[in-house]
């Protein structure tokens, strides 16, 4: 201190180091480290001597075990002889699979409430905010499970089940609808659907391009619809129509044949998606509501019908408001999706459970879970924000 | 010689008419609002055919069809099914949520001491309401009473085992009663503790920083029941053996843990809008960290996230349904488990205790959203023209 004064003739005095917010800083810091340091050391200790009381391994090693126990609803081979590891990516896949059918329908269902909500027809309004009030004010699982013993659960047995268009059927084992059986030379039908699809980006770009250079307009629309659905009808005719369709038989006492969603997948697809349109639906709003008022004047002036000004104009506005809640709200979908296990649908977490219940391995399956969650959050999020990046306003 | 003047000035007002009857009125009104063009009118109808099918079909079985006495199961039954009613009959069984209503409530905490769950209920209404209206007084002395005192007298009614109550151990409990204490304990500690975890991570310090965020971000990232069942299955793990920790007490680790992991992003929002001279007036002002914070910053910081705090309180009020899952009976899980009640067993009765717990979830939660509405145009002190 002495030596620092003498350095500086004239400085006024400096204050004592105890009260350098530096020094405070990094002292707090590593009083916090420390603390942080002793309770980690206090829980590992007591962990170890815990597992070790309770004859419990550490380690991975148990994910290639036999699981011993059945899955009904699986996307891929598994059976009662497969391993740890392959039940818990069945249950992944699972999550995964309600998370993405529920947001797609979540989606469809919030633009098009949240669209309502402002609309000029009274009715339709009211009927909107009704649904939203009621759907955003009860927890998720209480409608997952009004769905599956209020509602599916009482569907009639098979044999009288309800028929539905299309030769599909409803009762209480879920729902049956035909199923395509692909033969020979299927692969030409998913090559056309492919070039389709390469097609229509290719002319959606040279449309752009010509529109700006020369102002002329092209049905891109038209033109990808055309190419989506008639080259793989192409292949198909091409292919010499390798398709049979396999309808669902009433049994007596089961339906065989067709394809089966069981109403434990059907309630909670369905409740998630009811219940995460009504968040989306107020985002929607908002975001519309967000743009100002002048942008719709302002089209208006340059001669746009409210249809085009809608989508040219006010659309793509909104869409910047909206997508990030979006995605927080895909996420919230994505970590409800755990609450299959109140209903018995094997997803991650219900698999999980059953592993933990087994093996009693606590720690392994927490980590595991963490990662597998983060990770699809973590996905979810980077999609997301290259959308948004890509929507952001472009400013020059 | 007369001059024609062709100025005139009138020298009574012209009488007010009446509006056009296309602008006023109730025909005008439907015009306006449900046909103004063939598109709308065509969904007016729709929609109006719609609430037609629905809504006597609703009221029918939630009201004039419904059975709201009765003994046990064979009240709710029709002639098919082997019960009274005539056949076809297809309606609420509120007799179903009559005779179970004190367990929906409190569980199956002894009858004997339930005058001490009624009293701490008077005692939380008693304290809440002055709190919540703007205008009572004594809002200092009513706050500490609420946060700090009610907790502990809440404790001792509920709990018991010392100062002359018996003990009433936590299995016992259930329904309405531990969804309240849940998320009452939920939003008491995720205040706080979501401040600090905000301010940690917006400080300047590395390490605060890196702690903060990697808490908030792990805890957002996996679901609620992935943190309960860490808090059911770890924390036994964590201490020495031997010890043990009650199973309510690991269920509001959990949520306290989650729900602050949340505000603290709510906050976050609030701090970052908080513009920078702000903290530069404080600091010129030579208040300290602490001073800065609580006297300046804050204050405006969570005025601006009421909305966002008030959507968190009302998720974790919704979240607390799934401490079911680990096999614990909230209000929807003690309406769950007596669904499987074979004294009961219709094929009302789940939809029936379902709405009832549907209802209850509700108008807490439609509450909480219409106070936080109200505090938020009472609070915009400004900026709106």
């Amino acid at each position: 201190m002495a030596l620092q004064d003498a350095a500086r003739p004239g400085g006024s005095e400096r204050a004592s180091w105890f009260y350098d917010p530096k020094v405070r800083g990094i002292v707090f810091q590593l009083v916090l480290l420390a603390v942080l340091a002793l309770c980690l050391w206090w829980i590992v200790d007591n962990t170890i001597e815990n597992l070790r009381r309770s004859n419990i391994s550490t380690g991975f090693a148990f994910l290639r075990g036999r699981s011993g126990f059945d899955i009904s609803d699986r996307l891929i081979d598994y059976s009662s002889d497969s391993t740890y590891g392959r039940a818990l990516v069945v249950g992944m896949l699972n999550t995964v699979l309600v998370a993405a059918s529920g947001i797609v329908t979540a989606t469809i269902l919030g633009f098009l409430i949240g669209v309502l909500r402002l609309s000029n027809n009274w009715l339709l309004r009211k009927l909107a905010t009704v649904y939203v009030e009621i759907f955003r004010n009860i927890p998720p699982l209480l409608v997952i499970f009004f769905l599956y013993v209020g509602v599916l659960s009482l569907l009639p047995l098979p044999r009288d089940s309800y028929v539905l268009p299309f030769g599909s059927y409803l009762n209480s084992r879920g729902f049956y609808f035909p199923r395509f059986v692909w033969g020979d030379g299927s692969w030409l039908v998913a090559a056309g659907l492919g070039l389709g699809v390469v097609f229509s980006y290719f002319v959606a770009r040279w449309a752009r391009a010509r529109q700006m250079a020369t102002g002329q307009q092209f049905p891109v629309f038209r033109t990808s619809v055309l190419l989506i659905l008639g080259l793989p009808l192409l292949g198909l005719a091409a292919a010499g129509f390798p398709l049979t369709i396999d309808f669902p038989q009433a049994g007596t006492f089961n339906m065989t044949g067709g394809f089966n969603v069981k109403p434990e997948f059907m309630s909670l697809y369905l409740a998630l998606s009811i219940y995460t349109a009504a968040f989306i639906a107020e985002i929607v709003r908002a975001g519309i509501q967000g743009v100002p008022r002048g942008q719709t004047e302002a089209y208006s002036a340059l001669g746009l019908r409210p249809r085009q000004g809608m989508r040219l104009v006010v659309i793509p506005q909104a869409m910047r408001i909206i997508i990030p809640p979006l995605t927080s709200q895909y996420l919230n979908l994505t970590k409800n999706s755990s609450l299959a296990v109140a209903i018995g649908f094997p997803d991650l977490y219900a698999i999980g459970g059953t592993i933990l219940n087994q093996t009693g391995q606590a720690i392994e399956i927490v980590v595991i879970f963490g990662v597998i969650y983060l990770s699809i959050s973590l996905l979810t999020s980077l999609f997301m924000n290259w959308f948004n990046a890509k929507m952001a306003l472009r400013e020059r | 010689m007369q001059e024609h003047d062709i100025s005139w000035v009138r020298t009574e007002m012209a009488l007010a008419q009446s509006a056009p009857r296309s602008e006023v009125g109730p025909a005008a009104w439907l015009r306006q609002n449900l046909f103004s063009t063939p598109v709308n009118a065509a969904l007016t109808v729709l929609a109006l055919l719609f609430v037609a099918w629905l809504l006597p079909q609703v009221l029918n079985w939630a009201l004039f069809s419904a059975v709201w006495t009765g003994a046990d199961r064979t009240a709710c039954l029709n002639a098919e099914q082997g019960g009274p009613l005539p056949s076809g009959w297809s309606g609420a069984c509120w007799a179903f949520v009559g005779a179970k209503f004190g367990q929906f409530m409190v569980g199956r905490y002894p009858v004997d001491e339930r005058w001490r769950i009624y009293l701490t209920a008077v005692l939380f209404v008693v304290l809440l309401a002055p709190l919540l209206i703007p205008r009572a007084p004594f809002k200092r002395l009513n706050a500490i009473l609420f946060f700090a005192v009610f907790p502990f007298v809440a404790f001792w009614l509920l709990l018991g085992g010392f100062l002359g109550l018996s003990y009433v151990e936590t299995p016992l409990w259930g329904g309405l009663l531990v969804t309240l204490v849940i998320s009452y304990v939920g939003i008491v500690t995720s205040l706080p503790l979501g401040v600090l975890l905000a301010l940690g991570r917006r400080s300047k310090m590395p390490a605060v920083k890196l702690l903060s965020v990697v808490f908030i971000e792990t805890v957002r990232g996996v679901p609620l029941v992935v943190v309960l069942f860490m808090a059911s299955f770890m924390l036994p793990l964590f201490v020495p053996p031997g010890m043990s920790f009650d199973k309510l007490l690991r269920a509001l680790i959990g949520v306290a843990l989650f729900s602050s992991a949340y505000m603290a992003e709510v906050i976050r929002g609030g701090l970052q809008a908080i513009p920078k001279g702000q903290y530069e007036g404080a600091d010129s002002l030579g208040l300290g960290y602490w001073q800065k914070m609580g006297l300046i910053v804050m204050p405006q910081a969570l005025k601006l996230v009421i909305p966002g705090i008030v959507n968190t309180f009302i998720g974790m009020f919704k979240d607390t349904s799934l401490v079911l899952i680990i096999s614990m009976f909230d209000l929807l899980g003690i309406v769950k488990q007596n669904l499987a009640d074979s004294n009961w067993a219709t094929p009302q009765t789940a939809k029936s205790g379902l709405i009832f717990a549907a209802v209850v979830f509700w108008i807490f939660c439609f509450g909480m959203s219409r106070y936080s509405q109200y505090m938020e145009r009472r609070l915009d002190t400004g900026y709106r023209r």
